[in-house]
């Protein structure tokens, strides 16, 4: 049993902290803000040349990481700065590529991993909600390729990838687990519309309209329930890991303030009322910190057993957060509700982890059945 | 970061598997398994079934006869025995008294006193808290005043656990009132059976009476009882509340509640169905399983810091408040589960030898009682309210 870093993870945390923070000031996050794409192009060439992309694939993929502790290291400092360059992205769609892709296809991950290509997963639909075997669109064989059609909803930087992957039906009813199918679509390709959008998260996303889209088959035919769960499950450790790291800033703008802030003649945190609400914030932000272990130490495990975290960690993370954030916002009071404080930022993107792969409501009901059914 | 264990670790407890196998009666491991109350006679076989093995004194070192475990083995150790139900060691000796003894003691006080812990001679008990000194503990009163060879000790201690069954207290005694409150207090050693000791009872919210008042009036008390110097017994006193802090997060106690409240629920019926297939109850249970999948891990974090050297500091005041609101949580949903067999109160029927027919099913009779009855795990070994301050002044620095 160990929970230290290993050596290389401790220089890549150390690396990626000094980087994000010299990099993310206040300035460029403005300028995104303000941006029609959603993340600086400076922190996303940075980051690809640090390797922090590479640290998300094996090594057998052409990384140098791809474990469930790598993400955890990444995602955390990513969050801590309150980063929206799309890397989380790149888990699921960069791993499906990488678990089911051709040879041919596989060469993409060259690019990925060099940061010039970005990439995105297009999975939910508009009705889908957060059910993973839920999917309409219809995939339609058509010699060598099929083409798509059917929406996706949410698609995180669809609007700033070169590539997407798009699961799709080609057999079964709306939805089983059988006959899905799993696609790489280009960008520009015909019949695709992309409505592109900002969120709540500060980055991008967008809804996609896809009619009769050429895509390539990713993997086999009607079988990839299995691997979407599987990288569905990777990019949730990812997000909590994520979500961990905003709640460390959102924790460190918070006890700082109480340290700052003064009224009635003395700086607030010396009120009990404030310090208790802070120590339990306290006490629960390291259950979100074991939670996050929990699930990237239980990602190569039996299926079963790696689901039940993904569910007992989402769930706790969600709640988590909620709290972190709506006590963040009462204890700094009045500032804590301006766009231009930092917290704005990194409250609305906590939230919104919440949206994502399932939120505390939906995962507590699965963990409480997956517990039923064994 | 491993989560696993190293095959070390998995060879001990599989040797801690097999003893309890062995070693265990079914007797003790049903009464604690059905929470009827254990007996003086039945914690004393317990302790001696495992001194016998070496195995009492998991926390003391080996030249005192102890393990020489490091954190990880007592770990070990004390899920394999919660998991078994094992009745729990009785802590004043071997977790509370023996260390501080080890530490400060004096030669003649660690030979004399250490072989009778774990030889089971003396049954400790803790005088620290007065009836006007609970959370501010440096505010006690009960004084010392010395003549001759002796201290006379005169006032009132109380919640002293177990104190029914102890020959000997160590008690926090004011021999200064000069300077701040924390600088006038000796640890001091007691005959509970010399003149003007005085034990009685507290019948708690359960019924049960687990803790009791002692009285001291003019108790005389041989110098050589006095741990350390006089006027430095606080500094004693928090020596020994670190120690007492070890396994303060009871992540043994929650699963093996966790596993009689699922066990519970599959049993009880509601609309004709097991309980635990109602999909509001399941989400409770799996809401406060979910907070101990992940307290377990932030124990595991502060055993493996522990076992490479680092003492914890306010972790442990963290896994306290946590540990503690999700053993109650449980306990209230076992409360719950039972519905309206909660409601007998027939504590006759857990004391011991009690011939009483229970009322209801066996599993429900002490539902409510233990519910009531662990309200206490957020009051004792310092406030919840307490750590919190900790919390905020060591770690927050506020």
């Amino acid at each position: 049993m160990k929970f230290d870093l290993t050596e290389e993870r401790q220089m890549l945390q150390d690396g990626l902290r000094r980087f994000l923070a010299d990099t993310l000031d206040k300035k460029a996050r403005e300028a995104v803000a303000e941006g029609d794409t959603g993340y600086s192009q400076e922190a996303w060439d940075g980051l690809a040349q640090m390797g922090v992309i590479g640290a998300l694939f094996t090594e057998d993929d052409g990384g140098f990481g791809g474990a469930g502790f790598d993400l955890s290291v990444v995602f955390e400092e990513l969050g801590r700065a309150g980063a929206t360059e799309p890397l989380l992205e790149i888990v699921p769609a960069g791993g499906l590529i990488a678990r089911r892709g051709s040879d041919a296809q596989k060469a993409l991950i060259e690019d990925v991993i060099a940061g010039s290509t970005m990439l995105a997963f297009a999975h939910g639909e508009p009705g889908s909600r957060y059910d993973l075997s839920r999917v309409a669109t219809e995939a339609k064989r058509d010699g060598d390729s099929y083409t798509l059609t059917g929406r996706k909803a949410v698609v995180p930087a669809a609007g700033q990838a070169g590539k997407i992957v798009v699961s799709a039906r080609t057999s079964g009813d709306v939805a089983d687990e059988d006959g899905l199918s799993l696609f790489l679509v280009d960008a520009d390709a015909e019949g695709l519309d992309i409505r592109d959008y900002r969120t709540m998260a500060g980055g991008h996303a967008a809804e996609l309209a896809l009619d009769g889209v050429t895509a390539e088959l990713l993997g086999g035919e009607g079988d990839a329930y299995a691997d979407i769960e599987w990288a569905t499950a990777r990019a949730t450790a990812a997000l909590s890991a994520e979500a961990l790291g905003l709640m460390e800033a959102c924790r460190k703008l918070t006890a700082d303030y109480l340290k700052q802030r003064t009224q009635f003649g003395r700086p607030i945190g010396k009120f009990q009322a404030l310090q208790f609400r802070m120590a339990d914030m306290l006490v629960e932000i390291e259950q979100a910190r074991s939670a996050v272990i929990n699930l990237c130490g239980h990602l190569e495990s039996d299926r079963d057993t790696r689901e039940l975290h993904v569910s007992a960690t989402k769930q706790l993370i969600g709640k988590v957060a909620k709290l972190v954030v709506e006590e963040s916002i009462q204890m700094h009071g009045g500032i804590g509700m301006t766009q231009e404080y930092d917290l704005a930022h990194i409250a609305r993107r906590l939230t919104m982890a919440d949206h994502r792969f399932g939120d505390s409501t939906y995962h507590l009901g699965r963990f409480a059945r997956m517990r039923a059914a064994a | 970061m491993d989560l696993s264990y190293t095959d070390e670790q998995n060879a001990f407890r599989a040797e801690v598997r097999a003893f309890l196998d062995e070693k265990l009666p079914e007797r003790l491991s049903d009464k604690v398994r059905l929470r009827h109350e254990l007996t003086k006679e039945d914690h004393e076989e317990w302790h001696a079934i495992l001194n016998e093995r070496g195995w009492l004194a998991g926390n003391w070192p080996k030249k005192y006869g102890g393990t020489g475990w490091d954190a990880v083995q007592r770990h070990i150790f004390e899920e394999e025995t919660t998991a078994a139900h094992a009745p729990r060691i009785v802590p004043f000796g071997i977790n509370m008294l023996g260390p501080v003894l080890q530490q400060f003691g004096s030669e003649d006080q660690k030979d004399y006193w250490l072989p009778r812990i774990l030889n089971g001679d003396d049954w400790w008990c803790q005088g620290y808290s007065e009836p006007g000194a609970g959370s501010d503990l440096a505010s006690l009163k009960c004084e010392a005043k010395r003549d001759g060879d002796h201290y006379v000790v005169n006032g009132q201690k109380t919640w002293t656990t177990l104190g029914q069954h102890a020959n000997m207290i160590f008690c926090l005694v004011r021999t200064s009132k000069e300077g701040k409150p924390q600088e006038g207090i000796s640890f001091l050693l007691i005959d509970m059976n010399d003149p003007g000791v005085e034990v009685r009872p507290i019948v708690l919210i359960d019924g049960g009476a687990e803790v009791n008042e002692v009285w001291f009036k003019d108790v005389r008390v041989p110098v050589e009882n006095l741990v350390g110097e006089e006027n430095k017994g606080w500094t004693y006193a928090k020596y020994l509340l670190t120690h007492e802090r070890t396994n303060i997060a009871g992540v043994g106690f929650a699963n093996a509640a966790l596993e009689n409240l699922k066990r519970i629920a599959r049993l009880e019926h509601s609309h004709g169905r097991p309980l635990i297939e109602d999909p509001l109850f399941a989400a409770k249970v799996a809401e406060v399983e979910i907070a101990l999948m992940a307290m377990a891990t932030t124990n595991l974090r502060v055993v493996s810091a522990a076992a490479e050297g680092q003492a914890p500091g306010a972790e442990s005041s963290m896994l306290k408040i946590k540990g503690t609101v999700i053993r109650q949580e449980i306990n209230a949903l076992t409360r719950e589960a039972v519905g309206p067999y909660a409601m007998p109160f027939v504590s006759e029927a857990l004391e011991p030898g009690s011939n009483v027919e229970p009322v209801g099913p066996d599993y429900a009779l002490p539902a409510a009682a233990t519910y009531f009855n662990n309200r206490k795990l957020s009051i004792y070994g310092g406030s919840n309210e307490v750590q919190k301050t900790i919390i905020s002044k060591a770690i927050l620095e506020l």
